[in-house]
């Protein structure tokens, strides 16, 4: 394997490992560099970053908050819209090393091949999304929060392991053996706010269908294989909300038919249509 | 339903099928999920950190980020003598520890709060679930960590060896306010006609259930242990003053107008209603 | 005032739970709790720890203690106990107990003092100890053999270690922990009353008007008798006044009238200034018919020094000790008399600025005048005391002058009875014996001493300080019952009765245990074996005494129960026996003697301390010890042979030191047939069902006859018919205890009054005196002279039956806070734990309860140094120093410029910054008071 095939992948791997690593160690030994957990960190002590969701549940069942949170909650949105929403998903978000894992046995287990398909919609994580606000409101709780893996998982390693980690094996089984990228690409709400939040962003995969062979290996390693429709037929960037960025397609590409592009997409695609 | 009719729906009708299925299926993860957001909720006997709000509020408010935690986890006075740091007294809870999930809070007899004058817990808390207003002193403007209110130590006097005539008292020499929240009160012991019962009683306006008594405690289940402060105490109707107490009057001052008229089973009827019935006989 | 309930009668949770406090226990209840108790056997014994000495009853089942409950027979405690004594049923039964003997060796299994600890055999480790002893004996004489002995003995152990130490080894360096905890209060009472032990007993609490707790924290160190003392302050709270009077305030304090904070060491001014306002300003308050019949007034030398290491010492010669040690160990030679101490001192002599040239330490002491006596108590107005005794500087002097005055009209009051008790801050003190002294003078004075409700009484520490190590007499110069080792006619008295040659007893007594620690840092002594105590962590200065342990040349063996400092530091540790696995007696502070029966077998191969004595003699013969040895250490003559002697007397050269001592004629006639051997173990001498391998080899059946029986009879045939006298061994095992003399089956209330002590009256009766007679023996012949010297010229005077009130200065203590060392530094102990901890630190509950030591410091102080509560510190004094947490709003909260840790703690080992500056006079350190400096760690 060229490094040139993964190298997206390790700095990915490297960017999750190493904030979960600052997280343990804001807790462990005190380090200042990035405290709290993913739900609302501290950035060198002092810079607020705050998850954008959690923060619409509390408003929705019926909170008021600090100011901090609120200017972490807006840094966060301005900076996934930037780089792109779901850039958190595959560079920042835990369960993702859970789900990739689960895909990779998938691939190579050849589940795909042998078992009948269970066709959800990738779209529930959108009713998820109201269902959480609904539910925050009537119940006084933020309803996401009580049960996110994601959270779940980061504080796990963050303050220590607990039995909540039985929901990460629980993921970890659906994504193996029924659904094909379950949580993250059907199900998880977060990752539905990211998407809505990285609708403009700049930061984009970008397909130069003249180079494409058509081999498809970016199709079968992409967790939101529909955003790659374009592939083979038209030299656009990707302009799905869901696309992670996660850059596993531009590694897997042998031919260079794909990359990624900052802020000329929007002109793009406005052609393209 | 045959394959010939399938075709024939019309896409109206489609669209409310749809609509019917969408909202069906948004209702029931409602309902799944409030089931399970109620049953998260955390036992009532949950012992927050300093200066939390009130339980529901807090559940709102809390964002689950654990920077109280690792404050509390972080303070240079959390190390042993070899400068290892020692478990922080607030926990983020876990599946299993009966307490809403990702929360903040502590068990006393594990590691109870320290009380630390600064407390750095509350200042770390970015969504104000902590409120620190709560520990402000209002003279002085700066935090007062006796202002915090946890919880309050309640004592079970028959499994207390200080109601036994021993001589205990490790609540009393372990608490922070010491011979304020806990003090000792003698009595004779007229068994053994020359001993004093030392036996610990705590004053609740003081206390703020950080739960050095209840790790203290000698006993094998702690006889003295911290409950949150709703559930500990009671409350005396606000109608009635303590003639002999001068500032008793502020304890009734937020009596409620509503609660003048009083309604009961024997009131219930009208005098109208009630004089017309007759005896029935 | 802590006594009415206070006005919290709030919304206490407690409060409104207590009303149902009282209600009888439902009758199924009981009833289960007896089907419960089946298959439990109750027995009585003393608590293990302090010397209260409450009597508990324990349960045991299947070889094992199960449970405990106060002893509601018990005149003590009727019943009751504090948390300690509440966990006694645990503290035999930690985990980590040592089970087996454990060597320091090589791979081959040799002994090696670079060694790893490895189990080894009760042979192997008799054979190395018998082969070290033989080489200190040749390489230092019996000075090299010692022994860090204990007031936690069992009166048996004592008397057996005692026997083969000093007729066997003819070793008197031999010393208790006691000496850290009662030798000040022993030498106030022989220099006072020419006997030890305190007239009083504690039914003195419930008959007095006023206690007075100069230097103790009697609510945490004592806290049955502080629960009496409440019960009485309660009984009559407008009459019974109590007032606590120490450095810091503590735990006691809440119950107090009112407190007195004084600077550290100026309890000395205290004492004076009461009696200077009794002799100055209220003369009719002395009972002159009292005084003229059983007082005289007396006097010493000042210039004594503090106990530190002497100038040509090989240590310091060495150059052990750095300068900065120096600087404070120099005053043991002279010292500039300064500014505070100079107007106490005027009397003697001396004027602010004059170099004191100090003298070892001296018990000598001559008849004054009153007069003279006077002179000397004329410094002590009110206005100097109050300027060098207020130890808080935010108390106003006016305040403090106040309080001073109260307490003074409070002893002189008429018909006011008041005790003064006292514990570690009297005795653990540069001037200890002084202090101990000063106090009897106010109380004679008065008239206001041994009688009930009336006296200045000395609380003791340790649960047989008084039982064992000053009746059993296990310090360096003392034999049983006060006799003395360098009194020949007391060392013919013990040597006929131990039925060892004239002439076996060492006559040099001056291995104090502080000594012994300093003998093995010179190289004198070449063994030392710890019983029933820490050494190594209980003695001040202990980063010295660790290294020495740890020098090639010596030999260190641990006997515990536990591992702990004095272990670690060991070359060979051995298993004991606790206290229940064993048969014992112990002495508490109202000489009351208990005995208690084996409870239970030891755990593992553990064998009591009685055992591994015994079993030690088994290795000596007559040639092997009792021959001529040159002078060494502080023996300047040589001790010569008693082997021909011993030949004379029957004996061989190989008769072993077990025939002799222990396992002789009248040993035997203690036979195992005896009554209270039935239905209880006694592993020594029945053996058990263990069948351990013994020290020779071969599986051990016990000696074949009653030995602690024999030990206990033999001891206290020494007090019988000298005012010491003991029941005899088998009404102590039905009875809670007596307090001795027990003369005529009953026992003795308060000595020296003829109304109560069969003793006084007889004393009394044949002097033609009336109430009082002050019989103790030592020291009722003395020289006359002024307050500075004696004169010799018209020699002694006898005073039989009188008891003295000595003319005493304030002096400064050696080492006090200055710039760069700008705090006092006290320790102590804490309720929850004991000692050096090695028990109750065993309990998790007690553990839980107080996992630490803790650096107890005034808030203010902290902010000073930028510390926050709940930080680390060092606290650093010349010596060395140690982390410790801040507390700045526990139980003990000391005035701005004192801390206080206690010394429980391994890991806050506060003895490496202690001082080793002990009472000249009685050689007790003084752990009270130490200049540290603080810092953030």
């Amino acid at each position: 394997m060229k490094f040139s095939n993964i190298k997206y992948l390790i700095l990915r791997r490297f960017t999750q490992f190493a904030l979960l690593f600052l997280y343990f160690a804001g807790n462990f030994w005190g380090w200042k560099i990035l405290q709290g957990d993913i739900s609302t960190s501290l950035l060198f002590g002092k810079i607020p970053l705050s998850d954008p969701f959690a923060l619409l549940q509390i408003f929705s069942a019926g909170a008021l908050v600090g100011a901090n949170v609120i200017v972490g909650a807006l840094i966060i949105t301005l900076f996934y819209g930037i780089i792109g929403g779901r850039a958190f998903c595959s560079w920042v978000c835990p369960v993702n090393l859970v789900t990739d894992l689960a895909a990779w046995f998938r691939r190579k287990l050849m589940i795909d091949k042998i078992e009948r398909k269970v066709w959800i919609s990738r779209n529930i994580r959108y009713y998820m999304i109201v269902v959480v606000l609904i539910t925050s409101a009537i119940s006084g709780l933020a309803a996401f929060e009580i049960l996110s893996p994601i959270t779940i998982l980061n504080r796990n390693v963050v303050f220590g392991i607990g039995s909540g980690l039985g929901l990460i094996g629980a993921i970890f089984i659906f994504d193996l053996f029924v659904v094909k990228n379950g949580w993250c690409g059907h199900i998880c709400p977060l990752g539905g706010v990211y998407s809505i939040i990285g609708k403009y962003s700049l930061f984009r995969v970008k397909h130069t269908s003249e180079n494409c062979t058509l081999c498809m290996k970016c199709k079968e390693v992409c967790p939101e294989s529909q955003v790659l429709n374009m592939i083979g037929k038209k030299s656009i960037s990707v302009n799905s909300i869901e696309c992670t960025n996660c850059g596993r397609c531009i590694d897997v590409c042998d031919d260079d038919a794909l990359g990624f592009t900052i802020g000329k997409y929007i002109k793009e695609n406005k052609e393209s249509k | 339903m045959g394959e010939k009719e399938k075709k024939k729906i019309s896409s109206r009708r489609r669209f409310f099928t749809d609509m019917a299925h969408h909202v069906g299926l948004g209702t029931m993860g409602v309902l799944l999920l409030g089931g399970y957001a109620e049953k998260a909720k955390s036992s009532p006997l949950t012992l927050r950190p300093p200066a939390a709000l009130p339980e529901s509020d807090f559940l709102k408010t809390c964002i689950k980020c654990g920077l109280c935690a690792e404050a509390c986890a972080n303070r240079p006075q959390n190390r042993d003598i070899n400068g290892q740091q020692l478990p922080g007294t607030l926990k983020m809870a876990k599946a299993g520890d009966k307490v809403t999930i990702g929360t903040p809070f502590f068990t006393p007899r594990d590691v109870p709060c320290y009380m630390c004058d600064d407390i750095p817990c509350v200042p770390a808390c970015p969504t104000e679930a902590l409120d620190i207003t709560k520990v402000t002193n209002a003279k002085t403007g700066k935090m007062d960590i006796r202002q915090m209110k946890m919880g309050v130590a309640v004592v079970d006097v028959h499994s207390c060896i200080a109601f036994w005539g021993l001589q205990c008292d490790a609540c009393y020499r372990a608490c922070p306010l010491l011979d304020e929240a806990i003090k000792l009160k003698y009595d004779r012991n007229s068994r053994t006609g020359k001993h004093a019962f030392l036996k610990p009683e705590v004053n609740t306006d003081i206390c703020t259930g950080c739960g050095l008594c209840e790790k203290a405690c000698v006993t094998q289940k702690p006889a003295i242990y911290v409950l949150p402060t709703e559930v500990a105490l009671g409350k005396v109707g606000d109608h009635y003053v303590r003639g002999w107490d001068k500032k008793d009057q502020q304890r009734a001052k937020e009596r409620n107008m509503k609660d003048i008229t009083t309604h009961d089973e024997r009131s219930k009827k009208k005098p109208l209603d009630y004089l017309n019935h007759g005896l029935g006989m | 005032m802590g006594i009415n309930r206070r006005d919290f009668l709030k919304s206490s949770a407690a409060a409104t739970a207590a009303a149902a406090v009282g209600i009888s226990v439902p009758q199924e209840v009981q009833a289960a709790a007896k089907e419960a108790e089946q298959g439990w056997r109750w027995d009585k014994a003393p608590c293990r720890f302090c010397g209260t000495g409450c009597g508990i009853m324990l349960a045991t089942k299947n070889g094992k203690i199960v449970a405990v409950k106060g002893d509601p027979a018990a005149p003590v405690n009727r019943g009751l106990n504090c948390i300690k004594g509440y966990f006694n049923a645990k503290i035999m039964y930690g985990a980590d107990r040592l089970t087996q003997p454990l060597m320091r060796v090589n791979e081959k299994g040799e002994f090696d003092k670079k060694g790893k600890f490895k189990p080894i055999t009760w042979k192997q480790a008799f054979d190395e100890m018998e082969k070290q002893i033989k080489k200190a004996l040749k390489e230092s004489g019996p000075e090299g053999v010692a022994v860090f002995a204990s007031g936690q003995y069992t009166i048996m152990e004592g008397y057996a270690a005692q026997k083969m130490m000093k007729a066997g080894f003819r070793s008197n360096a031999f010393d208790p922990n006691a000496r850290h905890c009662m030798a000040s209060a022993v030498v106030g009472f022989y220099q006072t009353f020419g006997i030890d032990e305190p007239s009083g007993c504690y039914d003195d609490i419930e008959l007095t008007d006023t206690i007075i707790s100069w230097g103790s924290n009697m609510a945490e160190m004592h806290p049955i008798l502080w629960s009496r003392v409440t019960d009485r302050k309660l009984s009559d709270p407008d009459r019974v006044k109590v007032v606590n009077i120490q450095t810091y305030t503590h735990r006691s304090c809440d119950l107090s009238d009112f407190n007195i904070i004084f600077r550290p060491n100026t309890d000395l001014a205290l004492w004076n200034y009461v009696a200077h306002e009794i002799v100055f300003n209220h003369p009719e308050a002395i009972d002159w018919d009292f005084v003229k019949k059983h007082i005289v007034f007396a006097a010493g030398p000042v210039n004594i020094g503090y106990g530190m290491r002497r100038a040509g010492e090989k240590s310091l010669k060495d150059g052990l000790y750095g300068p900065k040690e120096m600087e404070i160990i120099k005053k043991e030679m002279a010292k500039k008399v300064s500014p505070l101490e100079a107007p106490a001192l005027k009397p003697y002599g001396y004027k602010e600025g004059d170099i004191m040239k100090n003298r070892p330490g001296t018990l000598a002491h001559w008849m004054i005048s009153f007069e003279e006596y006077k002179k000397s108590l004329e410094p002590f107005t009110l206005d100097y005391v109050a300027k060098i005794a207020k130890g808080d500087p935010d108390e106003s002097l006016e305040s403090f002058k106040k309080k001073l005055k109260d307490l003074a009209a409070l002893y002189i009051e008429k018909d006011r009875k008041v005790v003064s008790f006292w514990t570690m801050g009297m005795n653990q003190h540069t001037r200890g014996s002084w202090d101990n002294t000063l106090s009897y003078n106010v109380h004679f004075l008065l008239n206001k001493q041994a009688k009930p409700g009336n006296g200045a009484y000395s609380l003791t520490g340790q649960p047989s300080a008084c039982g064992t190590a000053r009746e059993v007499g296990t310090f360096t110069h003392r034999l049983p019952a006060d006799l003395m080792v360098k009194n020949p006619k007391h060392r013919a008295k013990t040597e006929k009765k131990w039925m060892v040659p004239e002439g076996t007893l060492n006559p040099v007594g001056k291995q104090h245990i502080v000594q012994i620690h300093r003998g093995l840092e010179d190289g004198l002594v070449k063994f030392a074996w710890v019983n029933v105590c820490n050494a190594f962590q209980d003695t001040a200065n202990a980063n010295h005494w660790i290294k020495a342990a740890r020098k090639a040349d010596n030999f260190i063996v641990t006997s515990d129960g536990y591992p702990g400092i004095s272990a670690m530091v060991s070359d060979l540790v051995l298993p004991s026996a606790m206290i229940y696995e064993k048969w014992g007696g112990y002495g508490n502070a109202e000489r009351r003697t208990q005995l208690w029966k084996q409870q239970v077998v030891p755990v593992g191969q553990a064998m009591s301390d009685t055992w591994q004595w015994v079993e030690l003699s088994k290795r000596f013969t007559v040639k092997d010890v009792w021959g001529e040895y040159a002078p060494s250490g502080p023996r300047k003559k040589k001790l010569p042979s008693v082997i021909e002697a011993a030949k004379k007397m029957g004996y061989k050269e190989d008769t072993t030191m077990y025939e002799i001592l222990f396992a002789n004629k009248e040993a035997k006639k203690y036979t195992i047939d005896d009554p209270q051997l039935k239905g209880f173990d006694d592993s020594d001498s029945l053996g058990d069902h263990r069948k351990i391998i013994g020290s020779d080899g071969k599986e051990w059946k016990g000696y074949g006859f009653f030995i602690h029986k024999y030990l206990f009879e033999e001891y206290a045939w020494f007090g019988r018919g000298h005012g010491h006298d003991l029941a005899p061994f088998d009404m102590y095992q039905k009875v809670r205890g007596l307090k001795w003399p027990v003369v005529d089956g009953k026992e003795t209330f308060w000595r020296f009054n003829t109304k109560y002590d069969p003793y006084a009256a007889k004393a009394a009766k044949a002097a033609g005196l009336k109430d009082f007679a002050f019989y103790g023996p030592l020291a009722k012949k003395l020289f006359s002279g002024s307050l500075t010297k004696p004169d010799k010229s018209k020699g002694k005077t006898p005073i039989p039956n009188k008891a003295k009130i000595f003319a005493r200065p304030y002096m400064d203590p050696p080492e006090m806070p200055d710039k760069e060392y700008d705090t006092w530094l006290c320790t102590g102990r804490v309720l929850e734990h004991w000692h050096s901890g090695t028990m109750t630190m065993r309990v998790p509950e007690l553990f839980r309860a107080m996992p630490e030591a803790l650096c107890y410091m005034h808030p203010k102080d902290a902010q000073k140094r930028g510390v926050k509560r709940g930080e680390l510190v060092w606290v650093e004094s010349r010596r060395g120093k140690v982390k410790a947490r801040v507390e700045t709003r526990g139980r003990n909260r000391p005035p701005r410029g004192l801390v206080f840790v206690p010394w429980f703690d391994e890991k806050v080992f506060i003895n490496k910054v202690t001082l080793d500056a002990t009472c000249p006079m009685s050689k007790q350190t003084d752990y009270k008071k130490c200049a540290v400096k603080i810092y953030k760690a």
